[in-house]
C-alpha cells in the first residue's frame, strides 16, 4: 500500500525572479510539512523536467540543492503525464520498501524565465523532427488536428468545447492561487483569438510559473489516510501523424488497466482530477474515462455536471486552464486539489459531499502517453 | 537496391512523397525507418506515392513560434490520409474540408519545399 500523505502547492502565474530550483524547493517544502514530516526524513525524490533548466540529472540537482541524501533518486520524462507517472513509481517505491517517504515534485519559471515564442518554440520539438516540425505546428496546432476530426466525428461544436474553459474559470475564480480569476462566459471564449482553428485563446492553457509536490510514504503519517488504490499507464504514440482511432486511444486503456489495478469502477468515484491542457483535451478524456457519453460532456457541463455541486466535481482548482501549466507541476496541481477535497481541507472550495473515492487521470504528449489512477480514503 | 532505398523525398528538398512497404508482412509506413515497424523485417521497401488521399483533419494556424513561420500566418495544416494507406501531416488550402479528396503540389514554407494539398479536380 501507497498513501499521498501531504501535498503542496503555489499558486501559478508571474513569480518573477524565481528558478526553477526556488519552485520546487516551495512545493516540497510544504508538502513535507503537510506530512508531518521533516526533511531528513525523506529517503526518495522524483522529479520531472524543466524546460528552463535542462540538466541530465535534475533529481540529484534538487536533491543536493534541497539538503537530501535519498536512498532512490532520478528524474521522469512523460510530457504533461510526468506528474502522474512520478506518483505511480512512487506508489510501486514505496510499495516495494524501496523507500519509506518518496518526495514527488515538479517546478518550473516557464512564464518569466523565458520569451513565449521560447516556450511554445520548444513544446512543439515533441513532433517529428523530420515529418512534422518543419511544417511550423504548435502544439494548439497538434491538438487542433485532433479537436477538428473530434468534433466532426461526434458532432461536438466550438461553443461545445467552450464550456469546459468556462468550468475551469467558474472553479479558479475561487482559489486565490489561480492564474486566472475574472469570471469569463462562452461568448467570451468564442471571441477569444484564434490560435489554431478550431481552438482559440481560451480554448487553451496558458504558460505559468509555479511548483507542486506530494510526499507518497507506506503508512500515513497524518489523521487522514488517501490510499492510492490503484493506477495504470498506456502509451500507444508519439506523434499526432501515428493517433490511433478514436475506438482505440490510450485513456481508456489506461482506465482499464487500472480499474483491474485497483479493483474500482468509474460509478464509485465522487471527484475527478482530469487533465485539460485544451478545452478539446478535456472533453475527450471525459468522454474516453466513460464520466460522459462520447460526444456528451459539453452537453452535462451546460447541465450542471462536473461543477462543484455536482455528483462528480472536476478540477476544482481550475485546472491547467485557469490555475495554469507550469510543465511538470501542472497537473500535479491537480493532485493537491484532489487531496484537499477528499481531506476536507479545501476552505471555501470545499465539495459538501464526502469523497470516498477519486479519479485522476494525466496525459502527455498529443494524447500520447496516458496514466489514470484511483485513490481511496482509508480514514 | 541501395539507390532506390535512398530515393528523396520533400524532406530532403525533392518535390515527391515516398513511403515504405513491408514485404514480409504488407505494413505500409510514413516516418521512413530501416525496419519494418509492424513486424520488425529489415528494408521495407521505399515506394514513391501518387500524392494523392483524403483530409483526415485541418487546423489553420494563426499563432505561429518563429518569426520565419509567422511570415507565412495563417498557414493550415492538415493530415492526410494518402491513397496508398499512409497518414501524413502537410500544408492545404484554407478551404479544405474534412473528408475531401485532395491532390498534392509542393509549396515553399520558410526555406524549405513542403507537401501542400488541394483540392483534387
Amino acid at each position: 500500500m501507497s498513501f499521498i500523505t501531504g501535498v503542496g502547492l503555489t499558486s501559478y502565474g508571474k513569480h518573477e525572479g524565481k528558478s526553477t530550483l526556488d519552485l520546487m524547493s516551495e512545493a516540497a517544502a510544504l508538502a513535507i510539512t503537510d506530512a508531518g514530516l521533516k526533511r531528513g526524513e525523506i529517503d526518495g525524490i522524483l522529479c520531472g523536467y524543466s524546460t528552463t533548466m535542462p540538466h541530465i540529472m535534475l533529481a540529484t540537482v534538487f536533491a543536493e540543492h534541497f539538503g537530501i541524501r535519498p536512498a532512490y533518486c532520478h528524474a521522469v520524462q512523460v510530457g504533461g503525464a510526468t506528474g502522474m507517472a512520478m506518483m505511480m513509481l512512487a506508489h510501486h517505491v514505496a510499495e516495494a520498501g524501496l523507500a519509506r517517504h518518496v518526495l514527488v515534485v515538479g517546478g518550473e519559471n516557464r512564464l518569466t524565465g523565458q520569451s513565449r515564442d521560447a516556450s511554445i518554440q520548444a513544446l512543439a520539438q515533441v513532433g517529428h523532427p523530420a515529418y512534422e516540425v518543419p511544417l511550423g505546428p504548435t502544439i494548439p496546432a497538434y491538438y487542433g488536428l485532433v479537436a477538428s476530426r473530434y468534433m466532426h466525428e461526434f458532432g461536438v461544436t466550438e461553443e461545445d468545447l467552450a464550456e469546459f474553459a468556462v468550468l475551469m474559470r467558474a472553479h479558479a475564480v475561487t482559489h486565490p492561487g489561480a492564474q486566472f480569476r475574472d469570471k469569463i462566459t462562452v461568448a467570451d471564449v468564442m471571441a477569444s483569438k484564434p490560435v489554431a482553428s478550431p481552438l482559440k485563446l481560451l480554448d487553451c492553457c496558458p504558460v505559468s510559473d509555479g511548483g507542486a509536490a506530494m510526499v507518497i510514504s507506506r503508512e500515513p503519517t497524518t489523521d487522514v489516510a488517501i490510499r492510492i488504490a490503484g493506477c495504470a499507464q498506456a502509451h500507444t504514440h508519439q506523434h499526432v501523424t501515428m493517433i490511433p482511432a478514436f475506438d482505440d486511444m490510450g485513456a481508456a486503456i489506461s482506465l482499464g488497466r487500472a480499474k483491474a489495478a485497483s479493483g474500482m469502477d468509474v460509478g464509485q468515484v465522487r471527484y475527478a482530477g482530469i487533465y485539460d491542457s485544451f478545452t478539446i483535451t478535456l472533453a475527450m478524456l471525459l468522454e474516453e474515462l466513460g464520466l460522459a457519453a462520447r460526444g456528451a460532456a459539453a452537453a452535462m457541463v451546460r447541465s450542471g455536471h462536473f461543477g462543484r455541486d455536482s455528483a462528480v466535481p472536476l478540477n476544482t482548482h481550475g485546472g491547467l486552464l485557469s490555475y495554469g501549466h507550469c510543465g511538470v507541476g501542472g497537473a500535479m496541481a491537480h493532485v493537491v486539489e484532489t487531496h484537499l477535497q477528499m481531506t476536507a481541507r479545501a476552505g471555501d472550495r470545499q465539495i459538501q459531499h464526502d469523497i470516498p473515492v477519486a479519479l485522476l487521470h494525466g496525459d502527455g504528449g498529443v494524447l500520447s502517453s496516458h496514466v489514470s489512477m484511483f485513490l481511496e480514503r482509508v480514514r | 537496391m541501395s539507390g532506390v532505398q535512398r530515393r528523396a523525398d520533400w524532406t530532403g528538398g525533392e518535390p515527391a512523397i515516398v513511403y515504405q512497404h513491408c514485404e514480409a508482412c504488407g505494413h505500409v509506413q510514413y516516418f521512413r525507418k530501416a525496419f519494418c515497424e509492424s513486424c520488425g523485417a529489415p528494408e521495407p521497401a521505399v515506394k514513391q506515392a501518387s500524392g494523392k488521399g483524403v483530409v483526415y483533419a485541418t487546423s489553420l494556424v494563426m499563432r505561429a513560434a518563429t518569426p520565419e513561420t509567422r511570415a507565412h500566418v495563417p498557414y493550415n495544416i492538415v493530415l492526410v490520409d494518402a491513397a496508398e494507406g499512409f497518414r501524413m501531416m502537410a500544408h492545404g488550402d484554407r478551404d479544405l474540408a474534412i473528408g475531401d479528396a485532395v491532390t498534392v503540389r509542393f509549396e515553399r514554407f520558410t526555406d524549405r519545399l513542403i507537401p501542400f494539398f488541394q483540392k483534387s479536380k
